[in-house]
């Protein structure tokens, strides 16, 4: 089901985004290409899931330009996000990947098939008639996985999915989305864990109050960062 | 879901267009009054209308003021009030084809026992002015009704002018027979009912009838078919078979079956050969 | 019906004529709350989420109407009806037909304020992740109605209620008549005008015992299905 158009590159110019009084994303350039996990790390409130909401056309910037695969003044074709607390239809799991399954205009005679497969890939095939909203946390963020993934999408964006959840689970979301950067989906990730960090990322993208610091392979971040922001944040301390 | 849903949609609408389409076809709706519907009369008469001809009739029960306005509206095929004046008026104005004497009662006035404006054993125009000389609580149908338009005629030919010697003690509910009892009952007041729906009411608590028997309480209905020039959908075969039948010896006779407690309610009177 | 019965003789007899004024109560009542469901719903959640010039002055009214009175809704759909009225040459009036249009009217109102604030309070938790699957407001409205159903059996309940009990509106546009258009509120009113009272009270006690039965049914309906799925 590969459409035509891509979304990639994923490209903000000098973008900004207020809320009333609130500034809550500072002039922010920078691109978001094919190829391994891209995540997104800072202090609380430096706007990480704004960020994420904006590459998937949920909110637009109060100044400046975001483009998709060179289209601008459009909305992401190829994009999913998972947020950090998902909403659970109130139905079983199976069928809320069939819903988005059908949202995705995947049809019909498909669907059957694909929503096994796609709650295989995330480990919930035992579960798949149990209403979503008595799957247990880390449950029902592997289920936002896979109705994300069932858009078969090109870009898939993340909001700090594991930030609930026991070592078990994290463990579990962690393999998914690895699998999936492999089979060529562009994984951007906000993460709090930087062990998380060095465990999933290609590159890293550091933000505080909404401006962008930094922007490095992995390991360049990690041992080698260029700001002091950066730094304290890398030791543990309070970034104010 | 949905497919459940649109069936029971279709299920239920065709539950209330159906019967409409079978009842339509042998029946005649009848504007008519309270009391002839209070008293029980139509319970007792319209079976024996129906075995006979198969005919349904459909009573809307309205004060005589509102069947009228009801028949003008052209939402009646037949009307069957009481109050001769406001009927020769209907078929002045070409809404009624002719107007027919079905039957008669007379009104009583009731009141309380205990009687505070000495009324008893008065004749009705004595009655009426010791009650508005003594200010004692009296219940009016206010509503146009042939009842009403009774009273009213009462009060005048007793020389009072009821509009300007109306006081507290004067309460006008708008409502049928049937209310007027209840709340003559609940204050103790007096009031003017026809002798049918006395006789069938049941919650008298302590009122008796005071004044009867005066011949200016003499009570006659009668009844018309609304005119299918106005209306083309009156339906005129059928509302004139009712109107036969009723005034017929067969319809007269029994009307004057009715019986509550082995007391006849209606007095048939139809002119013989109409 | 007898006048001289009680009306739990009535019932263990089985009276056909008393059976007669149940079940055309219920079918009145029940017919109503499915269109006024059908027409309220989808109204009320299209009006929750979508913003328009407007918007805020049809939420106000759809909430006033909730206070309709019975008569006067009544009187309306009568004018419209009449012979002498616009829709005259459809010959409803007097009919349960009439009653049912004129309870619908009464109780959309109700159904729609009610649906609008639950899919209001619903479209905040539910906003990101639809518009996120790129759920068009078509399916949005099915959807967010499907979500909120146990709520929204609530709504359905309130407009049942307020059907059951009215008087006012059946009683012009029906006329009460024997055998034809006389439901259980209506013969409630007779009675009382006959001077019936303890036959009144007692099928005014039968009336509530049936609004209690089909709220009971809602609510097992309820925990049965909540026991089967989400």
């Amino acid at each position: 089901m590969r459409a035509p158009t891509s979304d990639l590159p994923l490209v903000l110019k000098g973008v900004s985004l207020s809320s009333g009084e609130t500034q809550i994303l500072r002039d922010l350039s920078l691109a978001i290409s094919p190829g391994a996990p891209t995540l997104i790390v800072g202090p609380n409130g430096s706007g990480k899931t704004s960020l994420l909401r904006l590459c998937m056309g949920l909110v637009s910037p109060s100044a400046g330009r975001i483009s998709w695969g060179g289209r601008t003044d459009a909305m992401p074709m190829r994009c999913a996000i998972v947020f950090q607390r998902p909403v659970m239809l109130r139905r079983s799991a199976a069928a809320n990947v069939a819903y988005a399954l059908a949202q995705a205009r995947v049809p019909d005679r498909a669907r059957g098939e694909r929503v096994a497969h796609l709650l295989d890939r995330v480990g919930l095939a035992d579960l798949a008639e149990r209403p979503a909203r008595r799957l247990s946390g880390g449950e029902q963020q592997r289920l936002a996985l896979a109705r994300a993934l069932a858009r078969d999408p090109e870009i898939l964006l993340l909001d700090e999915p594991t930030a609930n959840l026991d070592p078990t689970a994290t463990r579990a979301v962690e393999e998914i989305v690895l699998k999936a950067a492999e089979s060529g989906v562009k994984i951007v990730m906000a993460s709090h864990d930087l062990g998380q960090v060095r465990r999933l990322a290609g590159d890293v993208i550091f933000l505080v109050r909404g401006a962008l610091r930094e922007r490095k392979l992995v390991i360049d971040f990690l041992d080698n960062p260029s700001t002091p922001e950066a730094s304290a944040f890398l030791r543990g301390d309070l970034v104010i | 879901m949905s497919l459940r849903l649109w069936s029971l949609i279709v299920v239920v609408t065709l539950g209330i267009a159906a019967p409409r389409a079978v009842a339509e076809e042998r029946s005649i709706v009848v504007a008519s009054t309270t009391s002839t519907q209070d008293s029980g009369l139509f319970g007792y008469l319209l079976p024996i209308f129906k075995a006979k001809t198969g005919i349904d009739v459909k009573v809307v029960a309205q004060g005589t003021g509102q069947a009228l306005d009801t028949a003008r509206r052209g939402d009646a095929d037949v009307v069957f009030v009481h109050a001769k004046a406001q009927e020769e008026k209907f078929v002045a104005e070409g809404y009624g084809v002719k107007r027919f004497d079905v039957m008669y009662n007379d009104f009583v006035l009731v009141g309380p026992k205990s009687d505070p404006a000495g009324v008893k054993g008065k004749d009705i125009e004595a009655a009426l002015k010791a009650i508005s000389e003594k200010a004692a609580p009296f219940v009016s149908r206010g509503d146009r009704s042939g009842t009403h338009t009774a009273e009213l005629a009462l009060w005048k030919q007793a020389g009072i002018d009821i509009a300007a010697a109306k006081g507290p003690w004067y309460r006008e509910i708008g409502q049928g027979m049937g209310a007027a009892l209840n709340t003559a009952n609940a204050l103790n007041a007096y009031v003017l009912s026809d002798r049918g729906t006395w006789i069938s009411f049941e919650n008298r608590g302590d009122l008796d009838i005071l004044v009867q028997g005066d011949k200016r309480l003499f009570n006659q209905y009668g009844v018309m078919l609304v005119n299918p020039e106005k209306y083309p959908s009156v339906k005129k075969q059928l509302g004139q078979a009712f109107i036969d039948w009723l005034t017929s010896p067969e319809g007269q006779a029994a009307i004057a079956g009715y019986k509550i407690g082995g007391q006849q309610l209606f007095f048939p009177d139809a002119e013989k050969g109409s | 019906m007898s006048d001289q019965s009680s009306a739990w003789q009535l019932i263990l007899n089985g009276d056909a004529v008393l059976f007669a004024i149940v079940r055309l109560s219920l079918v009145v009542s029940l017919s109503a709350v499915a269109f006024a469901a059908l027409i309220g719903m989808p109204l009320g959640a299209l009006l929750a989420f979508s913003r328009f010039r407007g918007r805020s002055f049809l939420v106000v009214l759809f909430n006033a109407l909730m206070g309709l009175p019975p008569v006067v809704a009544g009187l309306a759909v009568y004018l419209l009806l009449s012979r002498s009225g616009p829709l005259g040459p459809w010959g409803l009036l007097f009919t349960p037909s009439a009653m049912v249009i004129a309870q619908t009217i009464l109780i959309t109102p109700i159904i729609a304020a009610l649906t609008r604030q639950t899919i209001e309070d619903l479209w905040a938790e539910y906003r990101d992740e639809l518009s996120a699957m790129g759920v068009g407001p078509v399916a949005r409205m099915m959807t967010l109605l499907w979500e909120a159903r146990y709520s929204l059996l609530t709504a359905l309940l309130a407009g049942f209620g307020r059907a059951a009990a009215e008087v006012g509106a059946v009683m012009i546009v029906g006329g009460n008549i024997d055998g034809f258009t006389r439901t259980m509120t209506t013969t409630i009113a007779l009675e009382t005008s006959k001077g019936n009272l303890p036959l009144a009270m007692g099928l005014g006690l039968v009336l509530v015992t049936i609004v209690l039965a089909v709220n009971a049914a809602a609510w097992g309906t309820r925990v049965w299905a909540e026991r089967q799925a989400a």
